[in-house]
């Protein structure tokens, strides 16, 4: 790639009170150049993105666009000059068709003649093999779908840097390779892209050149292809963390958890009703649940939790029903939940651990009479805090304060230490520093060694193999066989993750 | 035949006030601002409507003074909730209680004066129509201009840009914010243009429904037009049949009495607020259709730039 330099930045710094984000900067991406962004969260590549998307402005540093020197104040700035970007979290609006979505980002004149419009979303998307019919609403495209409509919207105001941000992080493996096979088309007719990712594989596959930071500096620049996984890993976490666990073989014993038959209509709008979920949970293992977010996995977490009750079906834990109990009942019984959102659900912002240790292990003997007993609170968070290693300045600092990966430490620790016989964990270490994923990993192999069951909702395959004996996929809220890890190919799981399981025999023939 | 042409005449003047404030609200919602200041910016479109038609005589004037009343209002509002980013329901609130208090000192001197209102004015050949020109076609200048709004709020919303526009804000003003759109001038706007309509609406209570003023005239429309978008899961066909519907079953227990029906006078006044309400929960049944139209940021303060 000897091409012309399309984007350069040099020195950009960006401070936010108490962090230095970005640390003076350097990234040059030529025309027709596929460049990975690694890094891990909170290294400072969302800041430097949202530099280059105009949504921030940087403290120092130029940005070069074409081989002149830029300002870009705003997002529609950026979109004038031919950035386009594909956010994380999509950046549509579910209640208008793609066609509305569409014409939101395009000039009034382009945006008049929607049959027009029509036929150019036609003709692009069928052009890259993306498929989309500009009519239907947004809400009820599925995940891959809408970032396809994304990335129309992008090619149709012609831009020439295409952003992605963490794109195969909602994509069956499937799709991935869909994506892929549209970027590189994109980027041989000269159309520079950014791949944001952590995903160390998949950089390597796709991106011609990559640039790591760490702590708001770049760490290093490589070739993926040509070095291996680990040391790029390396750069992205220094030397003194480790990369990985390393797992040894589980101890299965009885069946714990017996879910029959379990149905359950979503109360969320553009929700997904579970259907004819069965499966079962054995002391000192953990069952992995794979899929594309967003097909059951919140509604199966709340039917276990309590916090919507089953419309069909039995849950049983060792032998008693659980359908009629509340979750605090459930949580008696020795049930632990760790969801999804940390804020907000695992934890209240406002309030410091030491009350946040309350919302769950109240039953640890830290409530008597009726009334807290601040003692024993602040124990058992000063506990969590020393065995589980968060980093705070102590049990009185808020939950909001804490990253995102000593708050998940924290969270999972709380609940660890109630000795808890079953625990539901949804995407434990989404946007978690590798350091903390480790911990957090090491954690619940821990509790399954005591002979707990985990549940682990996961959308990270690497974790599940990993971590799992036996690993199935949710597809519009019906799940699939679950089979040994082992035996389990990706390929196989990726096609599960797409539905590409049969229906209830199949299901059967595996429990 | 001649009694339900008139009930119906009756309908359509009774709910025009509730019609004005209730599409007005029902674009400020749709940009994701709730405000609760109906009731007060209708009282001060009513008193600067009155004052004004009374001092100088002329209705087209007063019209303005109230339109500007509500839009004035409108706008103390915007500087707190959209661009100071303050609780909206607490802003709302304080609004509505300030312009109770402000129009009742502002009209205090008035109180008991009158002047001529608004006359009906015949459409040529539209009123001949039997029953619907009686009911629709010969009614006074402010309800053709509601209707013409109705017309007009349709088309905007389901088939304009800026429609568009507002939907897109009213969903989701960080993800409008980065596809570059300007969330607070279109809230802005938005809020104003409540203003106005609420503006208007008092004026069509203190300048024709009755030509007069009094204290707290609007008799809580306000409040009712606010439970009226909401019921008509934001959708003007919807807001439309509400608001006449709640006009009619205020006429119905004016004329029921009138046949000699024995019921107690409080149950029927009632009747008007009980029905419109039944009605449109009925209507709204379907929770996916209500999602399309529901603006998902309503009452949420926007920060741009976070």
């Amino acid at each position: 790639m000897t091409a012309a330099l399309r984007l350069k930045l040099e020195n950009i710094v960006k401070e936010y009170p108490g962090c230095r984000a970005n640390d003076g900067i350097d990234l040059t991406v030529g025309a027709g150049e596929i460049h990975a962004l690694l890094g891990e969260n909170g290294a400072g590549k969302s800041t430097l993105m949202k530099v280059i998307y105009g949504v921030v402005q940087p403290d120092e540093g130029r940005m070069i666009w074409n081989g002149h020197p830029v300002t870009v104040d705003s997002p529609a700035r950026a979109r004038e000059m031919g950035i386009g970007m594909v956010f994380q979290h999509f950046s549509l609006f579910e209640t208008l068709t793609v066609a509305e979505n569409i014409a939101l980002g395009l000039p009034a004149d382009e945006a008049r003649d929607r049959r027009k419009l029509d036929q150019r979303i036609r003709e692009v998307s069928g052009r890259y093999g993306m498929a989309l019919d500009p009519r239907r609403y947004v809400s009820t495209l599925s995940v891959g779908e809408r970032q396809r409509v994304e990335i129309v919207r992008c090619l149709i105001q012609e831009s020439t840097l295409l952003i992605l941000d963490e794109p195969t992080s909602v994509l069956t493996p499937q799709e991935v390779t869909a994506l892929f096979a549209t970027l590189r088309q994109l980027s041989s007719e000269g159309c520079s892209i950014l791949f944001i990712s952590h995903k160390l594989e998949e950089v390597r596959s796709l991106c011609h050149n990559a640039t790591v930071l760490r702590q708001g500096k770049v760490s290093g620049d490589c070739r993926p292809g040509e070095v291996s996984a680990a040391d790029i890993a390396r750069l992205m976490v220094g030397d003194d963390t480790p990369i990985s666990t390393q797992v040894s073989a589980a101890q299965t014993g009885d069946v714990l958890l017996d879910v029959r038959n379990l149905g359950c209509k979503s109360r969320a709008p553009f929700g997904t009703s579970l259907t004819d979920v069965n499966f079962q949970l054995r002391q000192g293992e953990i069952v992995g649940i794979a899929g594309v977010a967003g097909n059951g996995q919140d509604e199966l977490l709340k039917a276990l939790s309590g916090e919507i009750r089953a419309d069909w079906g039995e849950i049983e834990l060792d032998g008693v029903r659980m359908n009629a109990l509340s979750p605090g009942q459930r949580r008696k019984l020795g049930v632990a939940i760790v969801p999804e959102e940390r804020l907000g659900r695992g934890a209240v912002p406002g309030m410091s651990l030491a009350e946040n240790a309350l919302l769950t292990a109240s039953g640890q003997d830290l409530v008597g009479r009726g009334m807290i007993r601040f003692g024993r609170v602040r124990s058992f968070s000063r506990e969590v805090i020393r065995r589980f290693g968060v980093r705070c300045i102590g049990e009185d600092s808020t939950a909001a304060s804490l990253s995102g990966g000593n708050l998940q430490k924290y969270i999972i620790g709380r609940e660890a230490l109630q000795n808890p016989r079953m625990l539901v964990a949804s995407h434990p270490t989404w946007g978690v520093d590798v350091g903390s994923a480790v911990a957090i990993h090491e954690a619940l192999v821990a509790l399954r060694d005591e002979g707990a069951s985990i549940l682990l909702v996961s959308e990270d395959l690497d974790e599940l193999f990993q971590l799992c004996s036996r690993i199935g996929a949710l597809c519009q809220g019906r799940l699939s066989p679950l089979a040994r890890t082992a035996e389990l190919s990706i390929e196989q799981l990726g096609e599960w993750m797409a539905g590409g399981f049969g229906s209830a025999e199949a299901t059967h023939a595996a429990a | 035949m001649e009694l339900l042409t008139n009930i119906l005449a009756a309908m359509v003047v009774a709910g025009t006030p509730l019609l004005l404030v209730a599409l007005g609200e029902l674009i400020c919602e749709r940009s994701g601002v709730l405000n609760l200041g109906q009731e007060g910016m209708m009282l001060m479109g009513a008193v600067a409507g009155f004052v004004v038609a009374l001092t100088t005589g002329s209705l087209a004037v007063a019209v303005f003074a109230s339109v500007f009343a509500g839009i004035g209002m409108a706008l103390l509002f915007a500087l707190m909730a959209v661009t100071l980013a303050a609780n909206q329901y607490a802003a709302g609130l304080a609004l509505t209680i300030f312009g109770t208090g402000l129009s009742a000192f502002v009209g205090a001197g008035f109180v008991g004066e009158s002047i001529d209102g608004f006359e009906r004015v015949a459409i040529p050949l539209l009123s001949d129509i039997p029953v619907i020109g009686r009911v629709l076609f010969h009614q006074d200048l402010l309800v053709y201009f509601s209707l013409v709004v109705f017309a007009g709020i349709w088309l905007f919303l389901h088939h304009s840009r800026g429609g568009l526009l507002l939907r897109a804000v009213g969903e989701d003003p960080d993800a409008a914010n980065a596809n570059g759109l300007k969330v607070l001038v279109v809230r802005y706007l938005a809020v104003a243009f409540g203003g106005g309509m609420a503006g208007l609406a008092g004026a069509y209570l203190s300048l024709a429904y009755t030509p007069m003023w009094t204290e707290n005239m609007t008799a809580g429309r306000g409040w009712i037009a606010l439970a009226l978008v909401v019921f008509a899961t934001w959708r003007p066909e919807r807001v439309l049949i509400g608001a006449w519907l709640f006009g009619a079953a205020s006429i119905l227990h004016l004329v029921l009495q009138g046949l000699g029906w024995r019921a107690s006078t409080e149950l029927l006044a009632m009747l008007p607020y009980v029905v419109t309400i039944l009605m449109l929960v009925l209507l709204s049944w379907n929770p996916a259709r209500t999602r399309l139209n529901t603006p998902l940021s309503l009452g949420q303060p926007y920060r741009p730039g976070r």
